[in-house]
């Protein structure tokens, strides 16, 4: 029985790894004030270019590398068009989730099927540097200047601004860096998780970590909780298998997403989105 | 302001139609110039690319009115969603409101006794109160709890999917359909009618036209429709107007779900005539219409050109899957880049150039 339980919290922290990171980079992109629904392109473009990368080198660590790289570059194009031109930023999430799951569609083809020699172990260092992540941006946000200039960016650009702060720079600065922790949260998929490539493999990852994020009150610590949570839920999706269907299983998380997010709706109230969340902010042309 | 040239750059609160088709018919050829550019790293001509594809559809008397297929459930459920944006709700969830739709439809065709002629229309009944309970839930969610509806329409649209997976491999699964994971086939009587030599179900079609005319007569006439806009562009105002944010938008919601709902219904008894995977239901036409309606900034009738125009895109993947031997993710590339410069573009509507040689910088016209 111990043993099983210790299985099943093994198991429900493999799968949590990628929420947390993805929604520690959807936090600090949030808190900037940009909302980023490219999460789900993000990872896909992350998990291809990790597995390539990872198979020509050799190496996966190599393949994290460049699924940050690329996660980042796609968080990139977001940040232009929602903070430089100023354009729906729910709008834009939603093509570079399109984009990014097209273009992921298209430049994989030819790579599914293909095992992988070097994998990382599905509980690497990956899952404890997440939670050390989380512990250090906790940190950054609440007890730094920097975090400060951060919280200030996402509450009020403009008094932010007032006060010499490159509102654009911040912002650019946290949605790449979303982008860089969901390009690795894809990467964990494919070089350790389920080492493989195939098309469509993030299956709906990333929109739980915008969840998540949410569900967590924008809180790095509390995104701990919220990954771990889901991470369990997923599993449990998987072991109950032998008594329920596994269809009605598989959309477990996603229901429970929402009645989740219901249920906290009350409390959230007093520690809610940034001020500024999705408004672009004209810098200089007041 | 400032100069560009021999022109004056002017600020414009409300731009012209001309320029609005304008700019959006720049944004759109920049999107396919730069899908140009993938396929060249592709070591595929563009040019060549696109004469394919021009030839494969536009041109070929046969594969044309495929474009109309494709475009009939684009043009319903964005027809929907220009009126929950025009209420500023986000509604992402399309997709799982098409599936839902597909989903009451079938119910009815395998399991109720309804006769003959009044089969259909019970099922594009059932289709629209599939579609609308699917999009009432997260409308209630926002209203009542403030729960994010991007987030909600996007689990719903998961949700519907495992559920029509769950159908098809469960207790649905056809007597008839041995190995396979769907239902039953319809019968006849739960059939669309198609335009001979085509696989166009024109009652759906007839269906999404009537739609977006009855709406853009709503939202220009009706109370209702005042009270939308209203509510959309200054929720402020809304309010001391004593405009009821809560019905309104349920009642916005339930029409663009509702008409999600029907172009499920259309897939399903026009085209499959049984319920199958929802990859199959739904090439993604939920999340398309997005785009649909995006392009038809918030005009109902506008969405029938753009409709076309997805139904274009879409018929261009299928061209390119089989002649250029292109994954079918190849139309989401497309979807995302053409998305992606209409937003960008978007700027350029507020400014329009003025003709004005030799006028110094400080002056101004109305001086």
């Amino acid at each position: 029985m111990l043993e099983w339980i210790l299985t099943a919290i093994v198991r429900a922290l493999a799968v949590s790894t990628p929420l947390l990171w993805a929604s520690l980079g959807e936090i600090y992109a949030e808190r900037s004030g940009v909302i980023n629904l490219g999460v789900e392109g993000m990872m896909i473009l992350g998990a291809l270019s990790a597995f390539v990368v990872a198979h020509i080198t050799g190496y996966p660590v190599a393949g994290l590398l460049a699924a940050a790289v690329a996660g980042g570059l796609a968080a990139l194009l977001h940040a232009f068009v929602s903070v430089t031109l100023r354009a729906n930023q729910y709008v834009s999430g939603l093509a570079l989730t399109m984009l990014g799951l097209g273009l992921a569609g298209v430049l994989g083809r030819g790579w599914e099927g293909i095992p992988l020699l070097n994998t990382l172990p599905e509980i690497s260092g990956l899952t404890y540097m997440g939670l050390a992540l989380a512990v250090g941006l906790w940190l950054v946000l609440h007890h730094t200047r920097l975090g400060m200039v951060i919280r200030s960016t996402g509450e009020s650009p403009a008094a932010a601004d007032a006060l010499g702060v490159n509102v654009h720079l911040v912002r650019y600065l946290c949605v790449v860096f979303g982008g860089v922790l969901a390009g690795v949260a894809g990467g964990f998929l494919s070089v350790a998780y389920r080492p493989s490539w195939t098309e469509g493999m993030t299956a709906g990852l990333g929109w739980i970590a915008i969840a998540i994020t949410i569900f967590a009150g924008w809180d790095p610590l509390r995104a701990v909780a919220g990954a771990f949570l889901f991470g369990a839920l997923f599993h449990l999706s998987f072991r109950l298998q032998a008594w329920v269907q596994p269809e009605a299983l598989r959309m477990m998380p996603f229901a429970f997403t929402i009645l989740v997010l219901a249920a906290t709706a009350g409390r959230r109230r007093g520690q809610g989105a940034p001020e500024a969340l999705g408004l672009p902010y004209a810098g200089g042309e007041r | 302001m400032k100069r560009l040239g021999p022109f004056r750059v002017e600020r414009v609160l409300v731009p012209s139609g001309a320029w609005v088709l304008t700019v959006s018919l720049g944004a759109v050829a920049a999107a396919l110039v730069a899908a140009g550019m993938i396929f060249w790293a592709f070591g595929i001509n563009p040019i060549r690319a696109y004469a394919i594809i021009f030839a494969g559809t536009l041109a070929d008397r046969r594969a044309a009115p495929d474009i109309l297929r494709q475009a009939t459930p684009l043009l319903l459920a964005g027809v929907g969603l220009v009126l929950a944006f025009r209420a500023q709700f986000w509604n992402i969830g399309a997709e799982g409101q098409l599936l839902a739709g597909a989903v009451a439809a079938t119910g009815v065709a395998l399991f109720t006794p309804i006769p003959a002629p009044l089969l259909l229309p019970a099922m594009f009944v059932a289709g629209f109160l599939g579609g609308a309970v699917w999009g009432f839930i997260p409308a209630l969610l926002r209203l009542k709890l403030e729960v994010n509806e991007v987030v909600s329409t996007l689990m719903m649209n998961y949700i519907a999917l495992f559920s029509v997976e769950w159908l098809i491999h469960g207790p649905w699964k056809g007597k008839t359909a041995f190995g396979f994971a769907y239902t039953d086939a319809f019968p006849e009587a739960a059939r669309l009618a198609l335009i001979p030599g085509t696989r166009v179900h024109w009652p759906t079609l007839a269906l999404g036209i009537a739609l977006s005319g009855a709406l853009a007569f709503f939202l220009g006439r009706a109370r209702l429709g005042f009270e939308i806009r209203v509510l959309g562009e200054n929720p402020t105002a809304a309010r001391y107007a004593g405009i009821d944010p809560v019905r309104t938008v349920l009642l916005a919601m339930v029409f663009s779900a509702g008409a999600a709902g029907l172009a499920g219904v259309g897939e399903v008894a026009g085209i499959h005539h049984k319920l199958l995977s929802p990859g199959q239901v739904s090439l993604g036409y939920g999340y398309a219409a997005i785009i649909v309606a995006w392009l038809a900034r918030g005009n109902p009738l506008a969405a029938i050109i753009t409709a076309l125009f997805l139904g274009l895109i879409f018929s261009s993947g299928d061209v390119m899957k089989v002649m250029l031997q292109m994954p079918f993710r190849v139309t989401d590339v497309f979807n995302g880049l053409i998305l992606f410069f209409l937003i960008g573009s978007e700027r350029l509507l507020n400014y329009r150039l003025r003709w004005e040689p030799g006028r110094r910088p400080g002056e101004t016209a109305d001086a």
